[in-house]
């Protein structure tokens, strides 16, 4: 009796918008967490196994990360990765922000044609992408053998920039295209030339978006598998390739080690580049 | 001159700052400006004196922000000659121009604090460092910005960086100072504040102004003298209240303020006297002034909304005539069609016999309108013989 008198608060429907207390989407957003996210969690928590064959879980150990620390030409794939890395970017970079501005600022002949050229390292399959530069630099333009570190690294830094650049350009003219012209008018119209014009007006501008693509660039030339294997010479094995060619062998816990580090300097650059960006986009919105 | 005329020179006409100046600084010699095919700007000669607060004013794609950019340098002319100070100043960059430019936009440098921003055209110049704090805490003051030095442009609202862009602009004491639509990106309120600030600001400067704008308020409100352009020409150049109440073609009587127009032909023209039959009016128009043209000539007669008087108009009375009105005063009935009440006026639409309708409106002088107005009303228009202006084109 007394029950019907005060009836239970009746759970509210979902509104319009709240998607997230809907369970299709609830089961979508697990599922899409999961199987991204469950295997990276798996690779690390087993770099941690005392096991050598890595298959069941038998305790926790340092063991494996000692042992990829001392692990001499682990360490110098890895170097050269980094060392390739930083070169890709800052060419990548500055090849990528020209070519942007040229195709934002310039009409010319044939821009259309550039301008889908530009676009083709980022469609083509990278093994085709691979097997061309192995031919080209076993054909065309040889990279001299035995050169000192870090000159040895060119040929793949060649390789990298090629296929990097072009994410840097899209990625910079996306945001040139929000760029108020009367900017540029403004500083020539109080006196600056057309060079102080480009480093105190369009740099800053550009600048967000020259973080982005070096983040892009540095990340898709530290995991670059494919181009790398074909451009690789025997003594400038990269990380990826290391980690190929120690798989081949046995899944050892080493192996999930290095993966561990990769991953972790990687998230941490992507980090520190994602705090710079959102700093500047605070700072220069208006 | 007539009595109206007399009234109507009150305006900011003769205001004494833009007496007694008349060296040219500014000179456009028969600028054309083609793009492509189509051009922008159509043979324009036009002088601006020094001191003046001038405005080109026009309909979106006259031409007006085209002439400007040439002046700042931006656009070159296709043909004609630009001469500052009796310079021509075809080969000087942007950078190099003795003029400075307000942008529609502001275009203040987002990434730069606000004394960055006024000191950034004194940097470029090679001014030393304590001669450009000097003058950037001067110019903030200026446009009383005193105190938000230190903000950056998102942390200002829309008013406050333009007067960081007037500031960088005057920082540099230019020549001449350009402004492309610089009250159109502010709220009414605002506006109306920004008015009378560029006015005392322009006095306290004592720099040229060349302003374009739109909106013709905005130009009668501000400027000592106005050019209207038109498709790349200009239709008029004249002091504010001549351009209203003297207008010289009916795209200026049109685009500069409201008015009434009728088609007529002109029947009789002397020397003090003409009258114009129009098809809108049962009566023919008297003028008490000659117009200058043949017999049978095709005119315009502009009447502007607040010269028409209107009076209630009884069943059989027989029209009204003007008790102050000097011979040949106008009278035409007509029935009220539409009110529109705006507080300190009404505006009212009356319908003539014919079926033309006229705008015209009372001020609201006492809070309870002794007449009354309404819907359908017949009532008599009059206006006196010198106040239509007749137009030949």
């Amino acid at each position: 009796m007394s029950e019907a008198a005060t009836p239970r608060p009746r759970r509210e429907r979902p509104g319009p918008l709240e998607y997230l207390r809907r369970w299709p989407l609830r089961i979508m957003v697990g599922g899409t967490l999961f199987f991204l996210y469950l295997p990276l969690i798996t690779l690390m928590v087993f770099s941690f196994n005392d096991s050598r064959r890595n298959i069941v879980w038998e305790g926790f150990t340092l063991k494996y990360y000692e042992k990829a620390f001392s692990n001499a030409s682990l360490i110098e794939a890895f170097t050269n990765s980094l060392t390739i890395a930083f070169a890709t970017t800052i060419l990548s970079v500055i090849l990528g922000a020209l070519a942007a501005v040229m195709l934002w600022r310039f009409r010319f002949p044939g821009k259309t044609a550039a301008e889908g050229g530009m676009a083709l390292p980022i469609v083509v399959p990278e093994i085709c992408m691979g097997v061309a530069m192995l031919v080209f630099f076993a054909r065309v333009m040889p990279w001299p053998q035995g050169l000192p570190w870090p000159a040895n690294l060119g040929a793949i830094i060649i390789a990298h920039t090629s296929f990097a650049f072009p994410f840097v350009a899209t990625v910079v003219r996306a945001r040139l295209a929000s760029f108020n012209r009367e900017l540029e008018e403004a500083a020539k119209d109080l006196g600056a030339s057309e060079w102080r014009t480009f480093w105190d007006v369009l740099v800053p501008h550009m600048q967000p978006g020259l973080i982005a693509g070096a983040l892009l660039a540095f990340t898709l030339s530290l995991d670059d598998f494919v181009i790398t294997f074909f451009t690789a010479g025997p003594d400038t094995v990269t990380f990826p390739v290391k980690v190929y060619s120690m798989l081949r062998f046995s899944i050892s816990p080493e192996v999930n080690a290095a993966s561990t580090i990769l991953i972790v300097v990687t998230v941490a650059l992507t980090a520190i580049g994602l705090h710079l960006q959102n700093r500047n986009a605070q700072k220069t919105k208006a | 001159m007539t009595d109206v005329a007399q009234n109507s020179l009150d305006a900011p006409a003769l205001r004494p700052d833009a007496r007694g100046k008349d060296n040219v600084i500014i000179r456009f010699e028969s600028i054309t400006k083609r793009f492509g095919n189509l051009p922008a700007v159509d043979n324009v000669t036009l002088d601006v004196r020094e001191g003046e607060f001038f405005a080109l004013l026009g309909p979106s794609g006259c031409g007006k922000t085209t002439l400007l950019r040439m002046l700042a340098g931006f656009e070159t002319p296709t043909e004609g000659r630009i001469l500052i100070d009796g310079k021509d100043i075809a080969n000087l960059p942007p950078n190099r121009r003795p003029v400075n430019m307000v942008f529609q936009s502001y275009a203040v440098f987002p990434h730069m604090k606000v004394t960055d921003n006024i000191a950034y055209g004194l940097k470029m110049d090679g001014v030393s460092g304590n001669e450009i704090r000097r003058r950037v805490d001067e110019a903030l003051e200026l446009v009383k910005l005193g105190g938000l030095g230190e903000r950056m442009p998102d942390q200002l609202s829309g008013g406050q960086r333009q007067r960081v862009a007037l500031a960088r602009a005057l920082v540099k004491r230019p020549r001449v100072l350009l402004l492309d639509e610089p009250l159109s990106a502010l709220d009414a309120k605002l506006r109306d504040q920004m008015r009378s600030e560029l006015t005392s600001l322009q006095k306290k400067v004592g720099i040229t102004f060349i302003m374009v704008t739109h909106d013709q308020d905005e130009a009668l409100a501000i400027a000592t003298r106005c050019a209207v352009m038109n498709r790349g020409m200009l239709a008029q150049v004249a002091t504010p209240s001549d351009l209203y109440e003297f207008p010289n073609s009916q795209f200026v009587a049109d685009f500069v303020g409201r008015v009434n127009m009728f088609e007529g032909v002109l029947e009789k023209d002397e020397q003090d006297e003409a009258v114009v039959r129009c098809a809108d009016f049962s009566a023919p128009v008297y003028l008490d002034h000659g117009v200058t043209g043949a017999r049978g000539t095709t005119v315009w007669v502009a009447l502007r909304p607040e010269k028409i008087e209107m009076h209630k108009r009884a069943e059989g009375q027989t029209p009204f005539k003007m008790e102050d009105a000097p011979q040949g005063a106008n009278v035409t009935p007509g029935i009220i069609r539409e009110i529109v009440y705006l507080g300190s006026e009404t505006n009212y639409e009356v319908e003539l016999e014919g079926g033309r309708r006229v705008k015209t409106f009372r001020s609201n002088l006492t809070r309870y309108d002794q007449e009354d107005f309404t819907h359908n009303e017949p009532v008599w228009l009059a206006w006196h013989a010198c106040s239509p202006a007749v137009l030949l084109s």
